[in-house]
């Protein structure tokens, strides 16, 4: 009950926000219609739907990620937080509080680009629905990035370290735009030793039906996650002593 | 029947003494404030007493309760309006209040009596579907309060309540307080020495962590042999140094 309260004003808090809803729903939109666009006019496959619209999804989730960093930060600074602390909520209150409300909206996310993308010739397969269900460990993994930045950093600087830093190594290290393989050398290493490429291999191999080609890679989202988590948890807990 | 017995509380940072040694006793009803200079270690010891901070060393019971072994038990009896406004600003005046009736665990039917009861008492009819980040500071701070009420705290910690405001709107959160009196213990922290003098049964006056003295404005006067309290004040606080 308590922690359904704490929830649900979070979800408000987000939802109300007309800047979340427009790069949240609204860019994730555009880049799948604007690189279709591009696609379509040029020779080469660059951007198919199928390959494309996996990808996208994921990086829509660094949006959760400024999301989640941005309202605790923000509670922290306005002294909320601190009037919170002095209640019934425990500690789990509080984690779950901040994120069991954004996995539905990085679902609705997810799904909001999937149904553009059928728009735009994209098979209609059950693949969609599972590729819909496995974001929601992806987007676990996202929204502990933005509690941890949002327990160690202001909302400025969350503004600066999600939206922007984030954002790019979710861009350029996750193999959406281009083969890594392309590049090669020391970069295509350090993107494969970062989860953002092994989540949207994953969800690639959803949407594909092969569910073999799942691993290695869920072992890397779900250990990213584990370890983001208790690191964030623990973020969370010092700066919640700190007061 | 004493509400707060606080023990030789203290509150260390590195070389810092924040709160020193403070031992002081409030009784049930009674308003206290805690006045004192920049970093005289008002809001610290707010912060400990409202187990928001742990004590270096002492304790403090708050209806018996201790705020280092029982900080559960204390979070059910306390409510804190903290210096800065802490509302959420996304939300109107009413889902504020049903935010805090929430985390307290009331059941829906007693949060809507709460929020109709704590609307027509602090005035809030007008703006109760207003966003609270587009109100004005007094406006904020009355709901901050109305906030704070929620629980029916039998200990309630307001800490600058009335800091930045203008003369209108503080003696309406003056008369709001006024009206808590007797039946909530209040501890109130404070740089206004009208507002001390005006609100409290006895004004505690500390200065880099200590206690100097805990007593009724008119005694502090006394003592001081001053006309005024802003006198006695500052002859306290400098004969200390």
């Amino acid at each position: 009950m308590r922690m359904r309260t704490f929830a649900i004003r979070n979800t408000k808090e987000i939802l109300r926000d007309p800047l979340n809803l427009a790069f949240g729903l609204g860019f994730p939109v555009v880049l799948i219609l604007l690189l279709s666009a591009i696609q379509a006019n040029v020779p080469v496959e660059m951007f198919e739907i199928q390959h494309l619209t996996p990808g996208v999804t994921v990086f829509g989730l660094s949006f959760m990620t400024l999301f989640s960093a941005t309202l605790i930060a923000k509670d922290r600074g306005s002294s909320l937080l601190q009037r919170l602390y002095t209640t019934p909520l425990t500690p789990v209150d509080f984690i779950l509080g901040y994120t069991l409300p954004i996995v539905p909206i990085a679902a609705a996310q997810c799904a909001v680009c999937y149904i553009t993308a059928i728009i735009l010739g994209l098979n209609v397969t059950v693949n969609i629905l599972y590729a819909i269900v496995f974001v929601i460990p992806v987007s676990v993994l996202y929204i502990s990035m933005g509690l941890l930045c949002g327990s160690l950093f202001t909302d400025k600087q969350v503004g600066g370290i999600c939206g922007a830093l984030l954002t790019n190594l979710s861009a350029w290290l996750s193999g959406i735009w281009f083969d890594l393989e392309l590049v090669g050398g020391a970069f295509e290493k350090i993107a494969h030793a970062l989860p953002f490429v092994h989540c949207v291999e994953l969800e690639r191999a959803v949407l594909n039906g092969d569910f073999s080609g799942v691993f290695p890679h869920i072992f890397w989202v779900l250990g990213y996650a584990a370890v983001l988590i208790v690191l964030a948890v623990f973020a969370f807990l010092r700066q919640m002593k700190k007061q | 029947m004493d509400a707060i017995k606080i023990l030789s509380l203290t509150k260390k940072y590195k070389d810092l003494t924040a709160v020193d040694n403070l031992t002081l006793t409030v009784k049930q009803g009674e308003l206290l404030s805690l006045l004192g200079v920049n970093g005289a270690g008002k809001t610290t010891a707010i912060k400990m007493l409202s187990c928001l901070i742990s004590p270096t060393s002492g304790d403090a019971f708050l209806n018996g309760k201790s705020i280092c072994k029982d900080t559960a038990a204390v979070k059910e009896i306390i409510a804190v309006s903290p210096q800065e406004t802490a509302i959420a600003p996304g939300l109107t005046v009413g889902e504020n209040l049903q935010l805090m009736c929430g985390v307290h665990g009331l059941t829906k039917e007693k949060q809507n009596e709460k929020i109709a009861e704590l609307t027509q008492r602090l005035e809030l009819k007008s703006v109760i579907n207003k966003k609270a980040g587009k109100l004005s500071g007094g406006w904020q701070r009355r709901l901050s309060i109305a906030m704070a009420l929620v629980s029916e705290p039998r200990i309630l910690f307001l800490d600058e309540p009335t800091l930045g405001l203008d003369v209108l709107v503080r003696s309406d959160l003056w008369e709001l307080i006024r009206s808590l009196k007797g039946k909530v213990t209040i501890i109130l922290t404070t740089h206004y020495m009208e507002e001390a003098e005006e609100l409290s049964d006895r004004i505690a006056i500390m200065k880099e962590g200590r206690l100097l003295v805990c007593d009724t404005a008119i005694n502090i006067m006394e003592k001081a042999g001053k006309d005024s309290f802003e006198k006695a004040f500052i002859h306290i606080v400098k004969e200390v140094s």
